[in-house]
């Protein structure tokens, strides 16, 4: 892997989250300085930044889209105890060929008593849906039903969970053959004896969320492999679009990729890390087959160490 | 089979401290985006300045070369037709078309590495002549291993027939050897040139017996003293016998033949005929197949393969491909160093000489990193039936795994991942499900990519990604003010709601400014216009302008009052309706008959009836415009009954 560009985000203060737009055209990145960002990607590749505003009073932690389905929203959430939806507004033609753009506040959820640690849209099927959970937590579900007007969120279901709530991930699958579910993980360190990880499912009968966790369930949680390569406290991880890689991100400062070969045996094929040096970076190297082919080279004195593995 | 176990790669992140901070990370349709951060489950966050940058992190991707994006299109090509072959033709008789599919694949990765050399050659930047130089390299190797297995699995050549392809191959990638003879030929005293005996022997090296017997023609002329010598080794020469398949001869008798020929070759070197000329006893030697010769020309060979081949050739012409393996081993121990461990390329070659296709394509796929070459090579053998006579546990999914992996990279880029389309088709287990959550992440730039994308999830009948790729676009033109564009998108995802919205948007439109946009659409939407009610309103009363345009007054007449009567117009349309009814009513001849206009004043008592329950909320001023239409409708409506009274009951005499 390689570094393809650099973009100076330009945030006063720690970035929190970055994320992709569903056709990684555009980019939004959240920061302790209390802004978020919107970037837009040119044909050329390059990164501008079309949008740049102060959402909320307090460390943003999390930004993600909607669904384009659903126009050009976005939802953060924030140390302040709020959630935000906002939406972007077509501007005024000097506006545009500035290449700016507005974003508009249409909602902030309020009902958390304490920071907000995650916020997500539901899959699109569910309609527009929106969650968080909260370091108290609690995990709320909201709903717009009217998809045009972006001002009404209902709050749908609060579960509480028992253990402070750091994030959430719904199950993408939009098949019928099982109801939605939604997975919720913690990082609190004061209890050790049950699992960080919990999962809900939404019960047609009681039309609520019923915890099947890690508990007496009806869930056969089977362990497919499992690594301690980072050997400290791993606190992301997160599946590609078509779920064949796996990263995490650990407290060793690094990045590590998983895959399965064809023969479902797991392990890491590629660590992402710092080089060290502080301040500054910029990439240099755009270079494409050059040196992992060197290895087949027959005339080569390359070693297979260090350069053979592409992926 | 061991895995090896290679370590994972190291990518290195510019400007952030590993040691000080975190690396966060988000996943994108085709790479992945790195940032410094500090992770905390508690506390507010804050740390003041921080490494200000976020990366973008892709993986070493050929797709973006200009020159290898030939080869992804022709050998998409390839694929496809070979996909296309029919099944029910037993293998055997399909050899031949597979031989020549992979020799076409084999002159696609030949073309594309001639225009690789060309352009290091030809550029002036030095980092990019040194990566083509690189790709070229590759390639290189890639069309080396790709030829041993056409010949070694699918060509399955028996002995005899086995050598002649070694031979063959070998020569191929061994064409230095043209090129100095060329030299040589074309120097003004070619026996005097430097590379004249390097030629020869390289000749007889390879197997090229008549080349090598002419080449020493030449230094025959020059030395009459020698000729008996000379004469005497162009026997040798020219008399080896060749096995040829399919001819009369047995092996038995090849074999005595070629036992005759090799005692004959002995004899010479015993009683020193060529003891006075060191070149031409050399040759006799590696004739004789002498390993110590042999080794020592080392540097002709330059490869253990070659040294390989050309034991077999001067020792064992009719090897049986079972024993290959053992003979691959002993030479390449004997010709590499033993210091350096075997390289990538010789642990692929020599697995491919134990016939263990699972090996050369596992190390493969570990020494490349792109996916292309095992994906098509796997395909190919696969289809050979050569992968299922090993272990079937993973067969065919082992050529779908390769394949998906491959198709997936292709679909990162903007333009080829049209070709990963037909990839997937081919892929029974996963590639629908692959390509249905790919396909909706190439981004809509246009109409027509999206368009394009349409057309391909309309093929397949993926209609939820029809569906939403309609509404993506919908939405888009909507918020872009563009609603004919809207409209149809709305129509094309089947979206009755979306087309709602945009039929009032479209209406209220036509209250502000007076005229409709977008006309050819609406006057064209045909039985679109059933999707929702709204939208049917729109066309009728489109249509109803029409008909009035065309001084069609009693149909046009008609359909307004219709629109009404079967509550297809909403409510707060009806005002309009009926002022656009007024110059009806007031053309000279009576177009509403007196039953049409008793409908029309009902439609209106009903509509005054309701303004009068909202009266208190409405303004004085609204209220006074609002009374006069009203005022002036009614006398319009109670002139026409009058006259349409009269007319009807009028009897023409």
């Amino acid at each position: 892997m390689f570094v393809a560009r650099s973009i100076a985000a330009d945030h006063k203060d720690l970035i929190h989250d970055v994320s992709y737009d569903f056709h990684g055209r555009r980019m939004a990145t959240c920061s302790s300085d209390q802004s978020v960002k919107v970037w837009d990607k040119t044909e050329s590749g390059e990164w501008h930044c079309t949008a740049s505003w102060k959402t909320h009073s307090g460390s943003v932690w999390r930004v993600t889209w909607a669904h384009p389905e659903f126009g050009q929203v976005l939802a953060s959430c924030s140390f302040d105890r709020t959630a935000a939806v906002w939406e972007e507004i077509v501007g005024e033609s000097n506006d545009k060929q500035r290449g700016q753009s507005h974003w508009i506040k249409r909602t902030t959820l309020v009902d958390s008593r304490t920071s907000v640690t995650d916020v997500k849209f539901a899959p699109k099927h569910m309609g527009l849906m929106l969650t968080t959970c909260s370091a108290d937590g609690v995990v709320r579900i909201y709903e717009a039903p009217d998809v045009m007007n972006l001002s009404q969120w209902s709050l749908q279901h609060e579960i509480s969970c028992k253990l402070s709530c750091s994030c959430i991930s719904w199950n993408p699958s939009s098949s019928r053959a099982h109801p939605p579910m939604i997975a919720v993980g913690s990082d609190d360190s004061s209890v050790t004896y049950t699992g960080k990880v919990q999962i809900y499912e939404y019960s047609e009968n009681t039309r609520k969320e019923i915890s099947s966790s890690t508990g007496p369930t009806k869930f056969e949680v089977q362990i497919v492999a499992q690594f301690d390569n980072h050997n400290s406290q791993v606190w992301r991880v997160s599946w590609n679009i078509t779920s064949t890689l796996l990263a995490s991100s650990g407290d060793d400062g690094c990045v590590r990729l998983w895959k399965a070969n064809y023969m479902d045996n797991w392990k890491c094929t590629g660590i992402l890390k710092g080089d060290g040096s502080p301040g500054n970076g910029s990439s240099g190297q755009p270079g494409a087959l050059g040196t992992a082919g060197g290895t087949l080279a027959a005339a080569s004195q390359n070693s297979l160490n260090g350069t053979s593995v592409g992926r | 089979m061991g895995e090896v176990d290679v370590d994972p790669i190291i990518t290195l992140i510019p400007g952030i401290d590993s040691g000080q901070r975190h690396l966060g990370f988000a996943w994108g349709p085709g790479d992945l985006l790195t940032y410094e951060t500090q992770y905390k489950s508690q506390g507010a966050g804050s740390v003041g300045q921080a490494c200000p940058f976020v990366h973008v992190v892709r993986k070493d991707e050929d797709i973006y070369s200009p020159i290898l994006r030939k080869l992804f299109n022709e050998s998409h090509y390839i694929f496809v037709g070979l996909q296309r072959i029919k099944e029910e033709v037993p293998s055997k008789n399909k050899k031949p078309q597979f031989i020549s599919i992979s020799k076409n694949y084999r002159s696609v990765i030949r073309a594309c590495m001639e225009e690789l050399q060309q352009a290091a050659v030809s550029t002036h930047d030095t980092t990019l002549a040194t990566q083509y130089g690189n790709q070229v390299s590759i390639l290189l190797a890639v069309e080396l291993i790709w030829n041993l297995c056409e010949v070694l699995f699918i060509e399955a050549a028996p002995a005899g027939a086995l050598l002649r392809h070694l031979l063959d191959w070998v020569r191929l990638h061994k064409a230095d050897v043209d090129e100095k003879a060329q030299e040589v030929l074309q120097s003004e005293s070619p026996v005097q040139h430097q590379a004249y005996w390097d030629v020869v022997v390289c000749y007889v090296l390879q197997g090229r017996m008549e080349e090598a017997a002419q080449m020493l023609m030449k230094q025959a002329s020059q030395q009459p003293a020698a000729r008996a010598a000379y004469k005497l080794m162009d026997t040798l020469l020219t008399k080896m016998p060749v096995y040829s398949p399919g001819g009369t001869q047995t092996q038995t008798e090849f074999d005595v033949r070629w036992r005759q020929w090799h005692q004959e070759c002995n004899r010479c070197l015993e009683d020193g005929s060529f003891a006075s000329y060191s070149q031409l006893e050399l040759i006799c030697r590696i004739l004789v197949g002498d390993e110590d010769t042999l080794l020592a020309q080392r540097e002709r060979l330059s490869t253990w393969y070659h040294f390989l081949v050309t034991r077999l050739l001067y020792c064992h012409p009719i090897v049986k491909p079972t024993e290959l393996h053992y003979y691959a081993q002993a030479s390449m121990d004997m010709f590499l160093d033993a210091r350096s461990g075997p390289e990538p390329l010789d642990s692929i070659l020599l697995a491919a000489f134990e016939f263990d296709i699972h090996q050369v394509i596992k190390d493969c796929s570990i020494a490349l990193n792109n996916w292309w070459f095992v994906a098509h090579l796997t395909d190919l053998l696969d289809h050979c039936k050569l992968l299922q006579s090993h272990n079937l546990h993973f067969g065919s999914n082992l050529r779908e795994f390769l394949l998906l992996e491959y198709a997936s990279g292709l679909f990162t880029h903007h333009s080829l991942w049209q070709l990963a389309v037909d990839y997937f088709d081919h892929c029974p287990e996963f590639g629908r499900v692959y390509l249905e959550l790919q396909i909706e992440r190439v981004p809509l730039d246009t109409e027509h990519k999206a368009v394009k994308v349409l057309r391909i999830c309309e093929q397949r009948q993926m209609a939820e990604q029809v569906r939403s790729i309609c509404k993506i676009m919908a939405k888009k033109a909507l918020r872009n003010s563009r609603l004919g564009s809207a409209l149809s998108w709305s129509i094309r995802a089947k979206d009755a709601a979306f087309a709602t919205l945009i039929s009032e948007r479209f209406l209220q439109e036509y209250c502000s400014h007076g005229t409709f946009s977008d006309l050819d659409l609406i006057d064209n939407l045909g039985s679109a216009m059933l999707l929702s009610d709204r939208l049917t309103f729109l066309g009728k009363y489109r249509e109803f302008h029409k008909l009035y345009g065309e001084k069609r007054f009693a149909e046009g007449a008609r359909l307004l009052l219709s629109l009404m009567t079967a509550k297809i117009a909403p409510r707060n349309f009806w005002m309009t309706l009926l002022t656009d009814a007024l110059p009806l009513l007031e053309q000279k001849q009576v177009i509403f008959s007196a039953e049409q206009t008793y409908e029309l004043m009902r439609c209106l008592e009903e509509l005054t009836a309701d303004k009068a329950a909202q009266d208190a909320d409405r303004p004085l001023q609204e209220d006074d415009i609002e009374a006069t239409k009203v005022e002036l409708l009614r006398l319009a409506l109670a002139r026409n009954l009058a006259l349409a009274i009269v007319k009807e009951g009028t009897i023409e005499v």
